[in-house]
């Protein structure tokens, strides 16, 4: 069943990428589309009958070279399951939605077939998304890794006549090689002490690793440390971290149904998964989950500062995606590794569907993206002002307070992020996420403010002529507008319960702690001192490993009221904001950017990375590559030769003659004297019997 | 079949001889027979080298279908093919047929033209399996005189100077080889390869003119070779004929040359440096590993700035040949592996390229990067096809161009983690230049003039990039159809490499108590 699972959208991909010819447009979309929905039916069927008991099943075999073994393999735990359902989920909603989306796009011209290949990328995306997540060894891992870096190219680039489209494309995939470079060094670290890259080879060896010195460039490290930190670059590449983020936001060039599916619900994630399956190895590397911590709380906070002033619709929701990432990684940094996965589960659904929602508004108003040209849209859209509406309640985190689950999806999972924050002492993280949500909820109810509330701004036919989209496109949204409602209430237990129950679901076994375990917890939060169950087991015996020792899960439902009223009060404070901004004062938010012009420009662009890094790095490497081809090939190179040879070659040329072609003479020639010398000497001194 | 080998090996050239006895005129109907004898030789060589692979016994790690005469002069005549050289030869035979397809639009002497391939491929096969010395200083340097020729008379505006070129770098490297052959046979006695790698040269540092030679003899020789194989391959900073060669070459030239001439340094470097020399490899082997590096960030950083087509992929050459020299001097199983990889899924994915730009020189007689744009408007098959072997160039998993990368890289990161780190860095860069190049060829609307009326391929250019984009994605998913193959044969290599230096070590102890 896995199997066809996993191959599925691989089948689709070809069929309708190639066989559309064949069967027609429609039809080869339907297939792709069908296939998805059999991958998705499967998937929910594996994830609620699925045991915990990890299985292997190999494939055929891959790189096979001395000690080095890996085969193409599916590995099921609970963490494939997470991923499985939402990946299936989300992209068959989004193969169904694209039916209307990409519909008489007026990207393309008149008879000309742009829809199967739309839909090929899709699912070739899905499929590499599946054998990511599916694999038991780093390098098929590294395969759906690159694999979705690949789709993500095409489909951002799939407006292949718009310049700006094709520059994103090239910029997501150079971006994500800079992480994939981390990656690679960490793959190959790993395998230099442990002699595999299979994961359960990795996993068993962990411990050791945390105390194995590795030489690496000027010093030695901590293996663990060092191999955690590299493989940790690969995944700020992919999940768009502070310093690698820069590719996101121009990924919206990319039709909106694509971002919805890669960059936001799925493959932004991977690395939030990468960091959740080698939490074995993350276990036992204190300071780079330290740096995981920091640099997750700094993204979130970076990336909603951002998303403040942004007035293209999909733009602020990509930068919102970048934050909630940062939630996600600050979850797993502090080792609340099913915490992570918890906001991952949810977020894919509600963020999906804003994504959808956000294209369903651009549908109506004719690609229109920039929100200063809506206003009033809630009576034109009446099912998508609905369907966002819940989403920005599931993105903000409504919910009754101090009731843990009670509320939207995104309130159980955001707040289980920011309370694991606080108990695991990290300061700096806990109120970098705090502030955050505040920034979320303002700039999330600026976006339906300036949508769906106000006057009509800007082009007056457009607004005439908005209109509701279609069936296919509204299904989706009510599908995923359910996971927004309900996935933080139904799974609360699972990921954020009690840790019996969070092991159990992760198919670890649970043992009472150990009495220094206990009195430790005690002594750091008095309250929470009834600590009955820790993990148990060696690391990777369960879908993601949480040493004895880490009790943050179970201290996180102890922090203090404050700290669990905190996000509400944040996201309260941000709604009255925004309301404030956008519906009480309009012309605020102008005069406010007109009075802080250096601080509204500094946000507006975005703290300036495009341009310090095309100054830093983009501009000298074409400057070193002009200089390295004219000076160094040229005149260094080439000049010593022609120095060289301008003694010795009039020479050998007048021997042979013509000029022209006597080198090749001169050759032949050099060469049959060659042998002779050689066949001479041979003979004189005995000969070759 | 008991010279088997010799049938496919001379094979081309019994084709070339009968195409240049009995053909006559210059009219239509002589080209298009030139065209078939020498599509029907080399197809018939292929197909029989296939007996070769075969037959071929995997768990056998010694040479296989060896012959051996007396020839001339007391020399022997002496062929064999082992786990390292066997998919050299079946990479050379599958080649050439694409490459005559790809010449079917050649319209100036064609005869001489077809000769000059066919000779070609028996030099290059005879470089693979000859398992004598002089056998194989033949083949090696007779090898370069129809390229000389194809590049000199087929090729384009600047051919002169280029051919020049490439003539001046190997000139060098040749005569230091003949000295180290003659050097070899008088420390050795004999000619025989397969004596030689068994033998021990003298690895006994001395002084010479002052200098400290570590290892000895065995270093001087590697240098010798070195010079011939460095340039060859060729490895910076001794790379800048192939740029001009390539632009220069005409396409099937280019294919030739990428394929399968730059497979020759790193074959040389596995069959002689590492197992002939192990002390002096192991004493130049940091430099080789720098060399390395230094060729990936350098080359992929001018292949950025290009302007002609054909030079940013002969930069990429460059650049990937250095992840060969690497992984052949991590000298380890993955190291050698991945080297031998490498340079067998280069032979197809640069082959392609430069069939790949063949195609749209064919149609607007230019190599200007500038001069295009857009092309996937009109040209969608091709389109496909380009960003395939776009993406197996930047190494992309699940294409054939990610397995050597990856071996290599692996390989080096346990022998110097510095240049592991500068050579992976080069994944960005590949990234960066290849998805640049394609970029502004294919993508974008297309508003040049004349570009309006450009043609998709034509059946016969889908057929020939058919086998190509068969074996970059088979290999790339199933690698085993190659390091099964090699891998005995690589192992004991590495296994005879680690023993040797060991003994030098346990002899250079006991020397100095």
């Amino acid at each position: 069943m896995e199997t066809i699972i996993l191959f599925a959208p691989l089948v689709g991909a070809i069929l309708c990428g190639f066989g559309w010819r064949i069967f027609g447009e429609t039809a080869a979309m339907w297939i792709a589309t069908g296939l998805l929905f059999l991958s998705a039916i499967l998937s929910w069927v594996v994830f609620l009958t699925f045991d915990g008991t990890t299985e292997q099943i190999q494939i055929l075999r891959f790189i096979e070279s001395g000690s080095l073994s890996t085969d193409w393999a599916i590995r099921l735990d609970r963490l494939t399951a997470i991923m499985l359902v939402v990946i299936t989920t989300v992209s068959s909603l989004v193969h169904l939605y694209s039916f209307g989306y990409m519909d008489n796009d007026p990207q393309w011209r008149e008879g000309e077939s742009y829809k199967p290949r739309f839909f090929a990328y899709l699912s070739f995306f899905t499929f590499a998304m599946l054998m990511l997540v599916t694999a038991d060894n780093l390098v098929q891992m590294f395969f759906g890794w690159e694999g979705v870096g690949v789709a993500s190219y095409l489909l951002i680039g799939f407006y292949y006549r718009k310049p700006s489209a094709n520059a994103a494309a090239i910029k997501a995939f150079v971006v994500n090689r800079v992480g994939d470079f981390g990656f690679a060094l960490g793959i190959f670290g790993l395998f230099y002490l442990t002699d595999s890259i299979n994961f359960d080879d990795v996993f068993a060896a962990a411990p050791e690793l945390a105390e194995t010195q590795l030489t690496f460039l000027w010093t030695e490290w901590n293996a663990a440390n060092l191999l955690a930190f590299l493989l940790f670059i690969g995944a700020m590449g992919k999940s768009a971290q502070l310093f690698l983020h820069t590719w996101l936001p121009d990924a919206m060039e990319g039709p909106t149904p694509v971002s919805a599916l890669i960059h936001a619900a799925t493959m932004v994630t991977a690395g939030v998964f990468l960091v959740c399956r080698m939490s074995p190895l993350m276990e036992f590397a204190p300071e780079a989950m330290a740096f995981v911590t920091v640099l997750g709380a700094a993204t979130a906070f970076f990336a909603a500062t951002v998303g403040l002033v942004q007035t293209d619709i999909k733009r602020v929701i990509a930068y919102s995606t970048c934050s909630q990432l940062g939630y996600m990684f600050v979850a797993a940094g502090v080792g609340a590794y099913p915490v992570a996965m918890f906001h991952l589960f949810t977020h894919a659904w509600f963020k999906a569907m804003l994504f959808l929602g956000a294209g369903s508004v651009i549908h109506g108003m004719h690609h229109e993206q920039d929100m200063m040209n809506y206003g009033g849209l809630r009576k034109k859209l009446p099912y998508t002002f609905w369907t966002m509406l819940i989403g920005t309640l599931a993105i903000t985190g409504v919910g009754i307070p101090l009731s843990g689950w009670i509320g939207f999806a995104g309130f159980a999972s955001k707040d289980a992020v920011i309370e694991s924050a606080y108990a695991a002492g990290s300061g700096f993280a806990f109120w970098a996420l705090v502030i955050a949500a505040l920034f979320t909820s303002f700039y999330s109810w600026r976006v339906m403010f300036l949508t769906f509330w106000g006057e009509p701004r800007g082009d007056k036919h457009t607004h005439e002529h908005a209109h509701e989209s279609p069936m296919v496109m509204l299904i989706p949204l009510g599908v995923l507008s359910l996971g927004a409602i309900f996935a933080g209430a139904i799974w609360y237990s699972s990921f954020f319960g009690k840790p019996n129950e969070i092991i159990k679901f992760f198919g670890g076994e649970y043992e009472a702690p150990a009495e220094d375990i206990k009195t430790a917890v005690a002594e750091r939060s008095p309250k929470a001192s009834e600590l009955k169950y820790v993990m148990a087991g060696a690391p990777g015996d369960a879908g993601v490993y949480m040493a004895p020792e880490n009790t943050v899960i179970h201290e996180a439902h102890y922090v203090p009221t404050w700290v669990k009223l905190s996000p509400f009060v944040a996201m309260l404070i941000g709604f009255v904001f925004a309301f404030w901004f956008y519906i009480r004062n309009p012309a605020l938010p102008k005069r406010l950017a007109e009075n802080q012009r250096p601080l509204y420009l500094f946000l507006k662009n975005k703290w300036y990375f495009d341009e310090i890094y095309d100054f830093v790095f983009i501009q000298p490497a074409l400057w070193i590559g002009k200089q390295l081809w004219k000076k160094g090939d040229g005149d260094v190179i080439d000049g010593t030769i022609n120095g060289v040879s301008m003694g010795i070659v009039p020479f050998f040329t007048r021997l042979a003659g013509r000029a022209q072609s006597g080198y090749i003479f001169t050759y032949a020639f050099a060469m049959v004297i060659g042998i002779a010398i050689l066949i001479t000497w041979m003979t004189l001194s005995g000969g070759a019997n | 079949m008991d010279n088997l080998l010799s049938i496919v090996t001379f094979t081309p050239a019994l084709a070339a001889l009968i195409l240049a006895i009995f053909l006559r005129g210059d009219d239509e109907a002589a080209n298009r027979n030139a065209k078939w004898v020498a599509m029907f030789a080399t197809s018939a060589t292929f197909l029989v080298s296939l007996f070769i692979l075969f037959g071929f016994d995997r768990n056998d790690t010694g040479f296989q279908f060896v012959e051996e005469t007396t020839w001339i002069m007391g020399l022997t005549y002496k062929m064999g093919v082992d786990g390292i050289s066997v998919l050299f030869v079946m990479l050379t035979t599958f080649m050439m047929p694409l490459v005559i397809a790809a010449s079917w639009d050649v319209n100036t002497r064609v005869k001489e033209y077809m000769i000059a391939f066919l000779l070609l491929e028996t030099l290059m096969l005879g470089v693979f399996i000859a398992l004598d010395l002089v056998l194989f200083y033949l083949f090696f340097e007779a090898g370069l005189i129809p390229m000389f020729l194809i590049i000199g008379i087929w090729g384009g505006a600047n051919r002169i100077y280029a051919s020049f070129k490439f003539f001046l770098y190997t000139f060098l490297g040749s005569v230091l080889m003949l000295v180290a052959m003659v050097g070899m046979y008088a420390d050795a006695g004999t000619t025989d390869i397969e004596a030689l790698l068994s033998h021990n040269f003298a690895f006994e540092s001395f002084s010479l003119l002052g200098v400290q030679i570590v290892g000895g003899l065995q270093t001087l020789l590697f240098l010798a070779f070195f010079a011939s194989f460095a340039v060859k391959m060729p490895m910076w900073p001794v790379h800048t004929w192939l740029p001009d060669a390539h632009v220069q070459a005409p396409t099937a030239g280019s294919v030739v040359l990428a394929a399968i001439l730059l497979k020759l340094g790193g074959y040389g470097f596995i069959r002689f440096s590492i197992p002939m020399f192990p002390v002096g490899s192991e004493v130049m082997t940091p430099l080789v590993l720098w060399m390395s590096a230094i060729a990936i960030v350098y080359t992929s950083l001018v292949a950025l700035v290009q302007e002609d087509m054909k030079k940013l992929i002969a930069y990429s050459s460059v650049a990937h040949m250095g992840f060969v020299t690497m992984g052949i001097f991590a000298a380890n199983q993955q190291g050698i592996d991945g080297a031998i990889f490498q340079m067998l899924s280069h032979g197809f994915i640069s082959g392609a390229l430069f069939l790949c730009v063949g195609v749209i020189y064919d149609r607007m007689h230019t190599r200007e990067i500038d001069a295009y744009g857009g092309l996937v408007n009109r040209m969608p098959a091709y389109a496909l096809i380009f960003m395939l072997f776009t993406m197996a160039n930047v190494g992309l998993p699940g294409t054939s161009g990610f397995v050597g990368e990856f071996l290599t890289l692996m390989a080096v990161f346990q022998v110097n983690t510095w240049v592991a780190l500068v050579a992976t860095s080069g994944v960005i860069f590949s990234a960066a230049y290849a998805l640049w190049l394609y970029r502004r060829v294919v993508m974008g609307d297309l508003i040049k003039e004349s570009l309006k009326s450009i043609t998709d391929m034509t059946r016969r250019e889908r057929a020939i990039f058919a086998p190509l984009v068969v074996m970059t994605l088979l290999l790339g998913v199933y690698p085993a159809l190659i390091l099964d193959v090699i891998g005995p044969s690589v192992a004991a290599l590495v296994d005879q490499y680690d023993t040797a230096l060991a003994a030098a070590e346990a002899a250079t102890q006991v020397a100095s108590n």
